[in-house]
């Protein structure tokens, strides 16, 4: 495959993606309705904060963390492996694969193009963010908001790329479902998207800290809220590069690996 | 009734068998539903390693409301759900005609088609954390409050089951609806924590519009002999009233089926 001729079709995968996503529009919106955690995080530590500030989080703080945390999984959340798993499952995958373009650039494009579609439902709850937390609670220096687009999109690709080679995995199990249970419980835990990762216990809290789930919800959502040294946002997004490029690289490697054992059946 | 009561058993033992046969999914079931239950608790625990009681509810109260919420997960997850989601595929494809040609209510053969067996382990789970809720909680616990508190959990149960008939019953005019479901089991998240930690308006919501506070809030208060008899009897009567609404959406939804098949 060469990379001029996956560059020359982008625009029509993308378009493609968007008339996907318009097709589909009523589930498009249910499946950004059940985005429901964050929101339902909120409504518990909003009580604990009302007695007084819990670990350093106020009231505005916890508002603030868990509005940013909607935006930040709305722009940057993906479920590509079911697809990918289901593809496979059915036999379907054996399409993509006749295609001269990688099977992760084309579903990449096509997610990718759904994007602006969830823009425009995060960007109505960031102005309540604005307005409720009073402008208080969020960063304000602007090379750290300058990061911010950077930083989403990087969490959107080690989202993508680490779902997608979940679904891969297919390749070599027929039941990935169980997998993916497992993988959001540890998303959960280790992703700020429960609670804030400074106040997770000890332990829990050093793992996390070290792990590639932090990038795809916590650094986005810290870039908003809190204010970083020019330095430690520089750092973090270091890694975060880091973590990209791991992750995509461990999605090839499975897709190698897995579409050499793959057998389509059906016609 | 008990041809009924023997037909749903028959099916119970055919389910469980189908889910037995695969023997590691059913392992991984296991340890995936003490993980999650680890998980759901974990937000409780860093909370109440530094705050003593919130809106009213310590330590132990707000274990016994998460123990009711694992239980009605796992009897969504375990009975509702699978039905619900195995009756849109029916009436997509048409199947749903045999249903109705068989000699028995549709309602109850469709409600009890579906289970997922692995899912006791999450009640048995629950169960476990009440007790251990009850033991830590240094106050004496009555044999009446367990009582009521089983009842209110059952009525919790009927009004679940009532709401999702409710939703089960609009797919027959819009097909593509299990994506409403999974809507209402997002919104079931809310029923973890205790009623009273919510903004009055979203209070209002989650007591009359998605009574989530019937089936966790209450029957938990219930349980902790905390509940007046007044609310008692609102909160049966409620999910009973949850109940007749959902035959009523079922036998006015099942009128308007028109065979999706040749």
């Amino acid at each position: 495959m060469s990379i001029g001729r996956a560059f020359r079709a982008m625009p029509t995968m993308l378009r493609v993606g968007v008339a996907e996503t318009v097709a589909y529009r009523a589930e498009f919106l249910v499946w950004i309705l059940t985005t429901t955690i964050p929101l339902v995080m909120l409504g518990l530590w909003n009580a604990v904060a009302a007695q007084g500030t819990f670990k350093g989080y106020s009231q505005a703080d916890f508002t603030a963390y868990f509005l940013a945390t909607l935006i930040v999984r709305n722009v940057a959340g993906s479920w590509v492996g079911w697809q990918v798993g289901e593809e496979i499952r059915m036999g379907t995958m054996s399409m993509r694969l006749l295609r001269p373009v990688h099977p992760f650039v084309a579903l990449a494009a096509s997610h990718a193009a759904s994007i602006p579609f969830r823009c425009v439902v995060a960007l109505p709850v960031a102005f309540i963010l604005l307005i409720s937390s009073g402008g208080s609670s969020l960063a304000t220096e602007p090379l750290q908001l300058a990061m911010l687009a950077p930083a989403l999109l990087m969490a959107w690709l080690i989202t993508f790329a680490i779902m997608f080679a979940i679904g891969a995995l297919a390749f070599f199990l027929t039941r990935a479902m169980g997998l993916f249970s497992l993988y959001f419980l540890l998303f959960m835990l280790l992703s700020g998207y429960l609670m804030p990762i400074d106040i997770l216990p000890g332990p829990i809290r050093v793992v996390a800290e070290w792990l590639p789930f932090r990038y795809m919800v916590s650094f986005p959502v810290e870039l908003m809220t809190k204010s970083m040294s020019t330095t430690a946002v520089l750092e973090q997004l270091a890694l975060q590069v880091g973590w990209t490029i791991a992750s995509i690289a461990i999605a090839m490697f499975v897709w190698r690996r897995g579409v050499r054992r793959f057998e389509s059946v059906g016609g | 009734m008990t041809r009924y009561l023997r037909l749903a058993i028959l099916q119970l033992r055919i389910s469980a068998a189908s889910g037995m046969a695969y023997r590691a999914d059913f392992l991984l079931g296991g340890a995936m539903a003490l993980a999650t239950m680890a998980m759901t608790l974990l937000p409780l625990l860093v909370v109440y390693n530094v705050v003593d009681q919130v809106e009213g509810w310590d330590a132990p109260s707000a274990l016994v409301l998460m123990a009711y919420f694992l239980g009605l997960r796992a009897v969504l997850e375990g009975m509702i759900s699978p039905s619900v989601i195995d009756l849109t595929e029916r009436i997509r494809s048409g199947a749903f005609d045999y249903v109705l040609l068989k000699p028995v209510d549709a309602q109850l053969l469709v409600s009890t088609s579906r289970y997922e067996p692995w899912k006791i382990i999450d009640l048995v789970g629950a169960i476990g954390l009440v007790i251990y809720a009850l033991a830590i909680r240094d106050k004496p616990v009555h044999a009446v409050d367990v009582g009521l508190g089983i009842v209110m959990f059952l009525s919790g149960v009927i009004a679940m089951y009532g709401l999702w008939i409710v939703c089960a019953s609009l797919s027959f005019w819009v097909v593509r609806l299990d994506n409403l479901t999974f809507l209402l089991g997002s919104i079931f998240d809310v029923a973890r924590w205790p009623v009273q930690m919510f903004p009055t308006a979203w209070r209002v919501i989650f007591t009359f519009v998605v009574p989530v506070a019937l089936m966790t809030t209450y029957p938990a208060k219930a349980m902790l002999g905390e509940l007046d008899a007044r609310s008692a009897f609102a909160t049966l009567a409620g999910s009973f009233v949850l109940l007749v609404i959902g035959r009523l959406v079922w036998r006015t939804a099942i009128r308007s089926y028109t065979s999706a098949s040749s």
